[in-house]
């Protein structure tokens, strides 16, 4: 009974979150959190196979290239609209998961990760030498004035981020208690054994490489009218491999909110430090600084994520 | 377009820039293929030591290969010091190469900003009387700024082949890369063992980093760029293997340079890339695994 | 437990909220002796760090002078700056805590396209007047009637960017017939590469070689070799600064022959890449936007150069400074005069009187026309001739760079041809 209570909890997340747009003047607040939560969308993304089954991904922003491109070019050819762009960057880049899932078939632990990182390289000259979507000049997608009943557009899309994000952690939840998600952890502890108990490993791992896929590409989707310019070399920025990794890891990868608690402390961090001017005088790199040096503390002293952490400080209390 | 002779300067070139890129890897197959340490902040140490030889060249009037080779101790300190703090966070406590991978990016990031910090932002290359000279050897071109990284690296190439399989220590390095248990037996203590190893990586950066700035004009965010190529050479050079590396890397110089001569430049990084990929498909181990 | 966890998530989001909430503080509401505030991003980190901080130091500069002239309106400026890190996805948030927040009263862009481009939106729905800084044809999809951008490529950027390089190699005898395009697989290069194939074939010249290279390559050598396996006439290059430099050097060690041959390499004119390539420079036919040259000699651009330069060294940017930084001056030059000028922060009032009139500036006299890009363009083509060694000096010298077109700010002669 208690499962309902997580949906339930979901829809009043949503809920709030559009009053707030109809409450709150300041937009900063809109184009912050849009990126905080196309984190917790792409942490949380990572963190299905990165997390759940253990096989790690090195080429997020691929994937979120490829959602952020499949929407420039059907917005181009078609003139879909925002729904229908989301829809088709998830299946293109989930087709592409899909592709990297039979990789597993062959490769393991480092050989994936450098396998995602070539993957990477690949999709991006790809896109740079296709001048439908503006190649390597990049392309301009200019954002409408409003957005349904929204004043502002980046309301709406602040909106449509948020709808995202809970979606995303909708499926990280439902695969996390289901049957299918202890499949996976059983590939994540170890693969053999688990062929050997009769887990199905290569269908749950192409179900799970389409999956995060689908979500990354999703995250994507929305991007351009974001952003309004789409090059490669920032639709591909290693910005977005570096925080789909982090992010989970900061906040704890075994479970589903780990990714999400990652994603909104480095999230907000990240925002935060960019427009503020953290020591008077010195210049701004330091906040750069900052980010490294939380990365590096938090892998070293909290071993399994904040969840680990508070696990550690929750067990110590009860014993 | 197609002749002999573009051909045979085409080889050439990319013949040298492999070297080049052999001494990139070099120091990653140590710390990535045989202490299994994923290392992606490898390139930052590379760009740290193109700005030391830079300061050197700027300052001293030091040629950039013999500062290369003065840094390696320094370099050495370095990386066994990393190493220390690594094997205590993460490897002792038999944590998993994921985190290990989460700290070097933020050592990665920690690195770059304090270079920003110290040595401004501004492009940086060192001019030594030979680079902008060329030897004719019939209608093939050899510029010295590809030659001398190309010995240099062939240099520092054999010497670790000859480290790690005639000296104790060396073969202990490769030991502790297949059976930590037999290194024990041996009397050697793997951790001692592997803080050398890393430490020695992390010197051939110092010497990539004097033969970059030679090749190529240097910023603090260059480095990022030679992420994919270094890791690509490791894999395709069979993880481990010292000369494996070195002919992936020569590979990687003629596939790159051919592309770029007789297909177009631009799709030079996809068939490298894209050469890893179906390397990786069809024979997971590399080109010269086991 | 499972709600235990929910509860501390809960917590970790609202202490997240505590941290935005610190940075969303509002100022308080400006009074008339408040300083004006002029508002920017500015990439201080990443890729184009070391133009972005070039210019941060120009526009300081020109807050110092202006305060001690007595300031806007008898108000001090006050510079509020944030960091994009070379990262376009930064921008709209930064104009939007820019204006919303920090309440500033003017803004005005980042350095270059990437970063200006994310940043319209946001400007345009505030109906602010936007002045930027070295957008290539940024404002050509939106056509936004308050933008004035100050790199003077002219009111058709793409092909008036090398329009001159070839009307210069046109005038030449022999006169050249073929022509060879390379470039970088990068926002700027390419669009040059388009107009650049445009003016080739509006001359009539043969397109014998038309292609790029990706950002990252390491050795140009291949490339060259392949532009002369083409025997082109007249090579016309589209680079950023690492580029540049691996295409002079590899040009020298093939022995490159032609009759032009440079156009659009950005980074030739930094004094770290100048000094260093020394005399490979020399016969390079290339854009620039000033230079050391009795034509060229606007008001207070020595005085401005001086005090740049003073100040490069600690911030560890291009010395000479002769290439963004007055330019980094001058569209704060333009906006300040006009605010001067209205007399009031009108922004409707102060894009009229930008638009309307002709602006004095250490660039020279400016005046803005289609899409707020330079009504005529002023891309130089300047000639490096008698480089020797590595000396820093020579290039503060007239000459070194001779300008040789456009005819009105020429000042000495083609050597024709390049080898």
């Amino acid at each position: 009974m208690r499962g309902i209570w997580f949906w339930i909890a979901l829809v009043a997340i949503f809920v709030a979150g559009n009053v707030l747009t109809l409450t709150i003047e300041n937009t900063f607040l809109f184009y912050a959190g849009y990126t905080v939560l196309q984190f917790v969308v792409l942490a949380t993304a990572w963190n299905i196979l990165g997390g759940f089954t253990g096989y790690v991904n090195f080429g997020s922003a691929a994937f979120f290239a490829v959602g952020a491109y499949t929407s420039i070019a059907l917005q181009k050819w078609l003139g879909l609209p925002l729904p229908l762009l989301i829809v088709a960057g998830g299946v293109v880049a989930g087709l592409i998961g899909l592709g990297v899932g039979f990789l597993t078939l062959r490769l393991r632990g480092v050989f994936f990760a450098i396998a995602t990182l070539a993957l990477a390289v690949v999709l991006e000259t790809v896109v740079t030498n296709w001048e439908y979507v503006g190649g390597a000049k990049g392309t301009y997608v200019i954002p409408p004035d409003g957005m349904l009943y929204f004043d502002e557009f980046i309301e709406g899309l602040f909106a449509v981020m948020l709808l995202l994000a809970l979606f995303a952690v909708g499926v990280a939840k439902a695969i996390n208690d289901s049957r299918f998600g202890r499949g996976l952890a059983a590939i994540r502890d170890d693969e053999v054994a688990a062929e050997a108990t009769g887990v199905p490993t290569l269908r749950l791992k192409l179900i799970s490489t389409t999956v995060s896929g689908a979500l990354m590409g999703i995250a994507g989707a929305p991007y351009p009218l974001y952003v309004t310019y789409v090059d490669p070399v920032s639709a591909f920025n290693l910005t977005y491999a570096v925080n789909a990794i982090a992010m989970p890891l900061i906040g704890g990868t075994t479970v589903w909110f780990g990714p999400v608690i990652g994603a909104l402390l480095l999230g907000v961090m990240q925002q935060w430090l960019t427009v503020v001017q953290l020591f008077e005088g010195a210049g701004q790199e330091l906040n750069l600084l900052v980010v490294g040096v939380m990365l590096v503390g938090f892998v070293i002293l909290a071993p399994q994520g904040i969840v680990g952490l508070i696990r550690r400080l929750f067990g110590r209390r009860k014993a | 377009m197609f002749s002999i002779d573009l051909l045979a300067n085409a080889v050439v070139a990319g013949v040298l820039l492999g070297g080049f890129y052999a001494a990139v890897a070099l120091g990653l197959t140590i710390a990535f293929g045989q202490l299994d340490v994923v290392n992606i902040a490898h390139p930052i140490f590379i760009i740290f030591g193109s700005f030391c030889t830079y300061v050197a060249h700027e300052r001293l009037g030091l040629d950039p290969v013999v500062t290369g080779v003065l840094l390696m101790p320094f370099f050495f300190v370095i990386g066994v010091a990393l190493y220390s703090v690594y094997y205590s966070s993460f490897e002792r406590r038999g944590d998993d190469a994921l985190r290990g991978l989460a700290f070097f990016f933020g050592i990665l990031f920690i690195v770059e900003v304090l270079l920003i910090m110290t040595f401004g932002v501004d492009y940086r290359l060192v001019e030594t009387a030979y680079i902008g000279e060329s030897i004719h050897l019939g209608g093939v071109g050899i510029p010295f700024r590809l030659l001398v990284p190309f010995l240099v690296a062939a240099v520092m190439t054999a010497g670790l082949y000859f480290y790690l399989s005639r000296t104790f220590i060396g073969r202990a390095i490769l030991a502790v890369s297949q059976d930590r248990l037999a290194l024990q037996l041996m009397g050697a203590d793997p951790v001692r063992i592997k803080r050398i190893a890393f430490g020695l990586a992390l010197a051939t950066t110092a010497v990539a980093g004097a033969l970059l700035i030679m090749i190529q004009p240097v910023e603090p965010s260059v480095g990022r760029l030679y992420i994919g190529r270094a890791f690509a050479i490791v894999v395709l050079g069979g993880m481990t293997s010292i000369s494996g590396t070195f002919v992936a890397a020569l590979l990687l110089g003629v596939v790159e340079s051919l592309v770029a001569t007789f297909i177009g430049p631009s799709w030079a990084p996809a068939v490298a890339f894209g050469f890893l990929l179906i390397t990786l498909a069809v024979r997971p181990a590399g080109l010269f695994g086991r | 437990m499972l709600k235990k966890f929910t509860r501390r998530s809960l917590l970790a989001v609202a202490a997240g909220a505590t941290a935005l909430t610190l940075a969303l503080t509002p100022v308080q509401p400006a009074q008339a002796a408040d300083p004006i505030r002029i508002g920017f991003s500015m990439a201080l980190t990443g890729g184009l760090a070391a133009a972005g901080k070039a210019a941060l130091i120009a526009m300081q500069i020109w807050a110092e002078d202006t305060n001690a002239a007595g300031g806007l309106l008898g108000r001090k400026v006050e510079l509020v700056f944030y960091d994009d890190q070379t990262n376009p996805s930064t921008v709209p948030g930064i104009y939007t805590k820019l204006i919303n927040l920090d309440k500033v009263d003017l803004v005005v862009s980042g350095y270059a396209t990437n970063m200006i481009v994310p940043a319209m939106p946001v400007v345009m729905s505030k109906k602010m007047v936007f002045m930027a800084l070295f957008g290539l044809a940024a404002n050509e999809k939106f056509q936004y009637d308050r933008y004035f951008q100050i790199m003077p490529a002219g009111p058709e950027p793409k092909t008036d960017w090398s329009g001159h390089y070839f009307d210069l190699a046109m005038e030449q005898s022999p006169k050249p017939t073929t022509v060879a395009l390379v470039g970088a697989d990068a926002e700027f290069a390419r669009n040059a590469l388009d107009g650049a194939r445009t003016n080739a074939e509006k001359k009539g010249l043969k397109i014998v070689y038309d292609k790029t290279y990706p950002p990252g390559t390491a050795d140009y050598t291949p490339i060259v070799r392949a532009i002369q396996a083409t025997n082109p006439d007249v090579i016309f290059v589209a680079s950023y600064p690492p580029d540049s430099a691996g295409m002079v050097r590899a040009a020298n060690e093939v022995g490159l022959k032609a009759k032009m041959f440079g156009g659009g390499m950005v980074g030739l004119q930094f004094a770290s890449l100048m000094t260093k390539l020394g005399p490979m420079l020399n016969g390079i036919v290339n854009y620039d936007f000033w230079v050391p040259s009795p034509t060229l000699k606007f008001e207070g651009v020595d005085a401005f150069l001086k005090k740049y330069q003073e100040k490069a060294p600690a911030a560890g940017v291009d010395p000479l400074g002769y290439y963004l930084p007055p330019y980094a001056y001058a569209y704060l030059q333009v906006l300040g005069s006009a605010v001067t000028a209205v007399g009031s922060l009108d922004q409707g009032k102060i894009a009229d009187y930008i638009r309307d009139n002709e602006h004095d500036t250490v660039v020279g006299k400016v005046r803005f026309g289609k899409n707020g890009e330079w009504a005529t363009p002023r891309v130089l083509m300047v000639q490096f001739q008698g480089v020797e060694g590595n000396e820093v000096e020579q290039f503060t010298k007239e000459g070194t760079r001779a300008v040789l077109y456009p005819k009105q700010w020429k000042h000495g002669d083609l050597q024709y041809p390049y080898k």
